[in-house]
């Protein structure tokens, strides 16, 4: 079946800037085909689920030292394999986003993060309780982005309603971040009260779960916070988010009062993270809380967020209920690298196409570390996130060896 | 973060792990030691060399005495005790010969990944000049990133064609062409053969022992001192079975390939990888304890119809995938720099000493041959971003004071955002790095990232702020454009 009619073929070809801008059409159409011949093949299942199965205890086996028997095996020498499957004493907190009517609220549906009793993805072991979610970035003024994000929005620049609905209906955002950068005393320094407005029409225009995002400035932050927890209160939205050097009593408690949820944001450091995560138990439940431990991008420290994440996870999954918490990760910080938005020699271009990967690569990495809450840009990125997602927790196809013909396959 | 803290973490982790590996200890290595403090493996003494080889910072045989023949049994015991948990199989030969597997931990923040995911490119025995083409862009592709050269390591030849001959002519070709080693494909051993008898003393890693050809595989892996693969798609049972077959037969360095399933395989894919590495790792299986091979470019398989960069954009996200989990070695087919450099650069990261500090000293360095009307920059001690400001001020010979100051290895916009760099900061690194009595002028040039600060300096600090460029690539430019010393 073909994706492209034979007359742009040779575009793609030769013209992969050109036909950029339709990558992320070419994916959604890609993945409609691929379900359509989609077979289910049944293999080997019984390696997989094995519960109860004891723990294999280490195995010696006598590669060195021991002699080997005289003469050459003729057959396979069939040996045993037990996955190996651990369990844990720690488990991550389950966090709701979002309330519906019924729950007091007035968006479509909530989402469920985190509840994980297994390192990310380890579904040989235990599936994943809830699938990460994903939020799309949405500003209240003109910000700079790269060219190969702003060509997918630059219709809806300025109007923060019409790029969340954009999100939503075209890039398929799970939730909606709406960062309020106009409120910065250093910029327009918008009032509580604006931004309010700002977030009711987002809220108006979509009916996902919001992520309130604030400009960096603590006693502003602080400010527009509570008049938005307070206009939208039994919302859940997510307050992104409560740093250390913010009134963290006040900022806990509008957040307890009114219904919603904290994003405790710290500097790539496990112990700030801890430390802060204590501050708020004094006031909010454990299930009111989310971490963003910091994400760097790809080439830019990405190392240090993916150890930071993974450690945490592990540590949380061994007993330290401080970190406990579902991860968010603020993705987008990807296009920070200049290689992800850089004019560059032309074997490494078109830059339409290397952004983005850009950012699913950082993605990925963080999604293996333990990541529940992907904060994310670019629609093409958005979309491959959530189809590994969706392939990750569906379970694997039970593949056969007929793989193994790659071999020969002629491209 | 110091190291110990890190091994404490891994210990603390509660997996199983290989006995005499992470529980190991400076006194386990010290008691195999001479003893007698001869610092002429340039430490103090024993214990300092022990404590230093349990780090992995320095192997034993930086211990003259310990290779003379009368403690030949305690380098042995020694070896045995430093063993990693995946066997270290070196694919090639000469200078471009990689190395790959030898890995020590599962997790990175336990102990430093050694041993990059080598990246081999495909050629076929049905390429005409493609081949050479193909060669030569494997070769070509660099970039060059804080001081680190990224490229590719392998070729892979495959055989579509089935014919010994054919495939026996391209591996002449590739040969004759490159350096670099290869990975010989074809599941028909007199395949293999044909292609050996061309490059016979070049140690490729042959692909793949299988439980329909593994005994003619053996054979040719024995005769020719190569390395194999053993493939068992989605079946862990089988693979392990033909690993301990094959060692039993006397082939002695294997790499394992449990089947890269794209798309909807990938939980398979992604499990089969996971068991490998934490079976070895974490609870001694030395069956499994091998390297890792990913096939990113299974994607291509069944494609026909779909659109060329689509195909090229999956790939590329299956292998950084498996370069986060554990690939030793992967089959690449693209050669669209747009979908590598992103790996490349992961696989820089992953395989980063996470002991390696994050930070440079803060203070004022100077570039060229500033006077007193040279321009004054600011930046923070984030190593990358230190390293990334420096190399474009360098790379246009520029005269000028760069003032790093301490935001704890963090970047200028997480510092900001995370108060790590503050006007308070900024005010004081200018008072002590001595810089009011090296220029006239009283203006300092701040990172676009962090212009929210720029009023706040002045006041505190007295000097003029100008809000540089977001981007250090732009700092040439905004000096002819913006810089005036008056």
């Amino acid at each position: 079946m073909r994706i492209l009619p034979g007359k742009d073929e040779k575009e793609t070809e030769v013209l992969g800037i050109r036909l950029s801008p339709r990558l992320f059409e070419l994916l959604a159409k890609l993945q409609e085909i691929e379900l359509e011949d989609f077979e289910m093949e049944v293999g080997d299942l019984e390696l997989w689920i094995q519960p109860g199965a004891p723990v294999l205890a280490p195995q010696k086996t006598a590669v060195a030292g021991v002699p080997r028997v005289k003469g050459k095996p003729t057959q396979i020498i069939e040996t045993d394999f037990v996955p190996p499957i651990e369990t844990y004493p720690g488990k991550v907190v389950e966090v709701k986003l979002g309330a519906t009517k019924a729950e007091g609220g007035t968006r479509g549906k909530s989402i469920i993060i985190g509840g994980e009793t297994t390192p990310a993805f380890y579904t040989f072991e235990r599936p994943t309780p809830h699938p990460p979610a994903i939020a799309v970035d949405v500003f209240d003024m003109e910000v700079p982005l790269a060219k190969a994000v702003k060509m997918h929005v630059k219709d809806v620049i300025g109007d923060p309603a019409a790029w969340a609905k954009l999100a939503v209906e075209k890039f398929g955002a799970d939730l909606v971040t709406i960062h309020l950068i106009s409120i910065d005393p250093l910029q327009k320094d918008a009032t509580p009260k604006e931004a309010v407005k700002t977030v009711e029409e987002v809220a108006q225009a979509v009916d996902v779960p919001l992520i309130i995002g604030g400009c960096g400035d603590p006693v502003k932050d602080a400010e527009v916070f509570e008049a938005v927890a307070e206009t939208f209160a039994g919302e859940r939205f997510l307050i992104s988010s409560v740093t250390r050097d913010m009134d963290i009593e006040r900022c806990a408690n509008f957040i307890k009062k009114n219904g919603h949820v904290a994003l405790a944001f710290t500097p790539m450091d496990l112990n700030l993270a801890r430390e802060l995560n204590r501050k708020l138990y004094d006031y909010l439940p454990k299930g009111d809380i989310i971490m963003d431990l910091t994400t760097a991008a790809l080439g830019y420290g990405l190392d240090y967020a993916f150890t930071n994440m993974e450690r945490a996870r592990l540590a949380a999954l061994m007993g330290d209920a401080e970190l406990a918490h579902p991860m968010s990760s603020g993705t987008t910080n990807a296009w920070a690298a200049r290689e992800a938005w850089m004019k560059m020699a032309p074997e490494w271009e078109p830059r339409e196409l290397r952004g983005p990967m850009w950012e699913v690569v950082t993605a990925l990495t963080l999604l293996l570390a333990g990541v529940d809450l992907f904060m994310m840009m670019h629609p093409a990125a958005v979309k491959t996130v959530k189809d590994v997602i969706r392939q990750l927790t569906g379970g694997g196809s039970g593949g056969t060896e007929k793989l193994v013909e790659w071999v020969s396959m002629k491209i | 973060m110091g190291f110990h803290e890190n091994l404490k973490a891994g210990i603390f982790m509660g997996e199983k792990s290989k006995p005499g590996l992470k529980e190991l200890s400076p006194i386990d290595v010290y008691k195999l030691l001479p003893k007698i403090n001869c610092k002429e493996c340039g430490f103090e003494n024993c214990m300092a060399f022990a404590a230093k080889v349990v780090n992995r910072e320095v192997a034993i045989e930086k211990c003259p005495p310990l290779l003379k023949k009368e403690y030949e049994n305690a380098y042995k015991q020694l070896k045995e005790l430093l063993k990693p948990a995946v066997k270290e199989v070196v694919v090639g030969v000469g200078d471009t010969a990689v190395k790959v597997g030898g890995k020590l931990v599962m997790y990175r923040h336990e102990l430093t990944y050694t041993n990059p995911t080598a990246i081999a490119v495909d050629v076929t025995d049905e390429m005409a000049d493609e081949v050479l083409e193909r060669v030569r862009r494997v070769e070509s592709l660099r970039y060059e990133h804080i001081g680190q050269t990224l490229k590719l390591n392998m070729i892979a030849v495959r055989s579509t064609s089935n014919d010994p001959e054919r495939f026996k002519a391209t591996v002449k070709k590739v040969t004759g062409a490159t350096k670099l080693p290869l990975i010989l494909c074809s599941l028909n051993p007199d395949v293999l053969a044909a292609g050996l008898m061309a490059a016979p003393n070049s140690r490729p890693l042959l692909y793949a022992a299988t439980k329909d050809n593994w005994r003619e595989m053996a054979e040719l892996a024995l005769m020719y001192k190569c390395p194999l693969t053993v493939s068992a798609p989605n079946n862990l049972k089988l693979l392990k079975s033909l690993v301990k077959t094959l060692l039993e037969y006397g082939v002695e360095d294997l790499v394992l390939d449990p089947g890269t399933f794209p798309d909807e395989g990938l939980a398979d894919t992604i499990n089969n990888f996971t068991m490998i590495r934490r079976s070895a790792c974490k609870h001694g299986d030395e069956l499994l304890g091998f390297p890792i091979l990913g096939i990113p470019m299974t994607v291509w398989m069944n494609s026909a119809g779909a659109a060329r960069e689509l195909l090229v954009w999956k790939e590329a996200y299956h292998a950084a995938m498996l370069i986060v989990r554990y690939a030793d070695l992967l089959i690449m087919h693209s050669l669209d720099g747009w979908a590598l450099l992103p790996n490349m650069m992961l696989r820089l990261n992953i395989y980063t000493d996470p002991r390696k500090p994050v930070a440079v000293e803060p203070g004022l360095r100077v570039f060229g041959s500033p006077d007193g009307n040279s321009p004054v920059m600011l930046t923070t001690n984030f190593a990358l971003t230190y390293y990334t400001v420096s190399s474009d001020i360098e790379s246009a010979k520029l005269n000028a004071y760069l003032l790093v100051v301490d935001t704890e290895g963090i970047a200028v916009d997480s510092a900001v955002a995370g108060r790590k760099l503050t006007a308070e900061k900024v005010a004081e690194a200018i008072k002590t790095s001595g810089i009011e009595s090296k220029v006239k002028h009283r203006k300092l040039i701040i990172p676009g990232k962090a212009a929210r600060l720029s009023g706040e300096i002045e006041e505190l600090s007295g000097w003029q702020v100008l809000v540089g460029p977001r981007d250090s690539s732009d700092i040439p430019k905004f000096l002819q454009e913006k810089w005036s010393p008056s």
